[in-house]
């Protein structure tokens, strides 16, 4: 039995103007294992943040269910923390005092000066014990993210949700909190689902990235293997001899299979088995039909 | 250059102040000459009208034979140097008490500003409290809003009547008014900034497992200060509008029922000097508001 399985998720909405529903996404089944980092990514209006925010339990699912060790999830809980896109930091609350309502949440019974000295930890974690006292409208976008971050890890979820976590971040400072992640990532050894529109953050993260097709109607048309050994940096990983054959191979899917996947209504084939791809110096058909226990 | 453009930055606020100053030398030197009373002239008046004018008491004869007019008497509306020796004289003994109507002008303002917070203070907590029950459950908010809708335009002062009646106390009266005008839309903002409240804000919220208590006090409440503190405005300032009316109707002491007492004197004098407290008192209120209010609100 997997950590974390999606099991045929399927969403609409009222389309309000033809009267009837709207498929945002059917059928996505994925069974996901302790401490993995899986990527979703695909084109905006595939429902990958919808996705997201499901297996959060923060959005219902039409039909399907999001099952963590054994048990159903349906409602949002300390045992899957998110990281939002836009932030979502309170903005009448300081750094420290953002930090410490997830951990007083999550350590109900702590003493005051252990809640202080655990939030304090995680803000010497992303390196923001400068910025304590600051308020989030203070800091900037990559320092904002980092509290977003230090505020997820910091409850010991079981599941690390990210919504496209770096998307409102420069470049340059993308990359450095991207290695903070990763190092934490490895310290807790938690389970990561992230959503992204970015190539090379999900490469550069992942242990499998999910491929979307196009919605409505969307569906994972492929899950490709990173096989790239970690640790992985920004600089080593361009390096590695399958770093552009998967790179253009997420590409050449986004800009023409996911469309082509979309249209052709494939859905009750990849139903019991997504397709697997993946970049071992030799690739046969035994890796393709490895099934995820 | 730079330095000089902050040096300029720094001299706007002064400068308007002076301006400030020098409009109101304007208006008083405007409402001085407005109201001056030329020298009396006696040409063209017979023996028997001026022995009228002086048996009204309208104008004096003087030691040396000539008429003025009567100063002792007002006629028109007062210049500014009588109001302003009105407003020292009433000023100078602010905490006096003669009799049952004619209490200082610091009581005066001490009464008004009760009745005030009074009515503000309860009909707040009351206000907020619905806002938040009414914010949060839409089906609630759906079922009571037509009542809100037919009693919001009612005027505070149209409720006196059966307020009135029903507690029969002029005192309780006067701050129920007060209540009634601060009410509704420090209810409605509240009840819109609960509703408005950012998802992602309850979405932590529900991912953090808050206790009710805290979601309340930690993210709802914070979260919808500023739209709060927006209705509280409003119901400050209606308020403040209504106090002075249910005064005067009421017969209350107080800075709004002084306009009233001073009128039934036929004092002008003294109904330029209320306004004028009754300006400063708003005034001061306010800047104690804002105050309060700055320190709730936050920026994102």
């Amino acid at each position: 039995m997997s950590y974390l399985e999606i099991s045929k998720i399927s969403k609409y909405f009222r389309d309000p103007e033809q009267r009837g529903t709207f498929c945002v996404f059917e059928d996505i089944h994925l069974k996901i294992e302790k401490s993995e980092f899986i990527t979703v990514v695909g084109h905006s209006g595939c429902g990958k943040s919808t996705l997201l925010n499901i297996i959060a339990g923060l959005e219902d699912a039409s039909s399907g269910g999001v099952i963590l060790e054994g048990k159903e999830v349906d409602s949002p809980g300390l045992d899957r923390s998110v990281v939002f896109q836009n932030f979502a930091l309170i903005p009448w609350m300081t750094v420290f005092e953002n930090i410490r309502l997830a951990v007083k949440a999550a350590n109900p019974d702590w003493s005051k000066s252990q809640i202080k000295d655990y939030t304090f930890k995680y803000i010497d974690l992303v390196n923001l014990r400068e910025a304590a006292n600051k308020k989030p409208s203070a800091l900037s976008g990559g320092m904002k993210q980092r509290v977003g971050l230090a505020r997820a890890f910091c409850i010991n979820p079981k599941v690390l949700l990210l919504d496209e976590p770096f998307a409102q971040i420069d470049a340059l400072t993308r990359g450095v909190i991207q290695d903070e992640l990763v190092e934490m990532w490895e310290d807790s050894k938690s389970t990561v689902f992230m959503v992204t529109h970015d190539v090379d953050e999900a490469i550069l993260l992942s242990d499998r990235v999910v491929l979307m097709t196009n919605g409505p109607n969307a569906h994972i048309g492929e899950i490709v293997e990173i096989d790239i050994p970690r640790p992985r940096t920004r600089a080593s990983i361009i390096e590695h001899p399958s770093y552009y054959k998967i790179r253009n191979h997420i590409i050449h899917f986004l800009v023409e299979r996911s469309q082509k996947l979309s249209s052709v209504n494939d859905n009750k084939e990849s139903n019991n088995g997504n397709k697997i791809v993946s970049f071992k110096k030799a690739p046969s058909p035994s890796s393709r039909a490895r099934k995820l226990a | 250059m730079k330095k000089q453009e902050k040096i300029t930055g720094q001299n706007s606020g002064l400068a308007s102040a002076m301006l400030s100053l020098m409009l109101l030398g304007i208006l008083i030197v405007i409402w001085h000459l407005a109201t001056v009373k030329p020298k009396f002239d006696p040409t063209g008046l017979t023996e028997d009208k001026l022995m009228l004018l002086e048996f009204n008491g309208d104008i004096i004869r003087t030691e040396k034979g000539d008429y003025e007019y009567n100063s002792e008497k007002n006629q028109g509306i007062p210049g500014p140097l009588t109001v302003f020796k009105y407003s020292v004289a009433q000023l100078s003994e602010p905490f006096h008490k003669k009799g049952t109507n004619d209490h200082g002008i610091g009581h005066l303002i001490v009464y008004t500003i009760e009745r005030f917070f009074t009515g503000f203070f309860l009909a707040s907590v009351i206000a907020i409290i619905l806002g938040v029950v009414i914010g949060v459950n839409s089906f609630l908010y759906a079922a009571l809003n037509p009542f809100f809708q037919v009693l919001k335009p009612v005027s505070p002062l149209a409720w006196m009547p059966l307020l009135l009646y029903t507690v029969k106390d002029p005192q309780t009266t006067a701050i129920l008014v007060v209540f009634m005008a601060s009410l509704w839309p420090t209810m409605a903002n509240t009840a819109f900034g609960v509703k408005s409240l950012r998802k992602e804000f309850l979405h932590v919220a529900s991912i953090l497992q808050l206790t009710r208590f805290s979601r309340l006090f930690r993210i709802v409440l914070p979260g919808a200060a500023p739209a709060i503190v927006a209705g509280l405005r409003i119901s400050f300032g209606a308020a403040l509008v209504a106090v002075v009316p249910a005064e005067m109707l009421l017969g209350e002491l107080g800075v709004g029922y002084l306009t009233w007492i001073e009128w039934n004197n036929l004092d002008i004098s003294g109904v330029l000097f209320a306004i004028g407290v009754i300006g400063l008192v708003g005034w001061s209120l306010d800047l104690f508001f804002n105050r309060v209010a700055n320190s709730l609100t936050y920026s994102e």
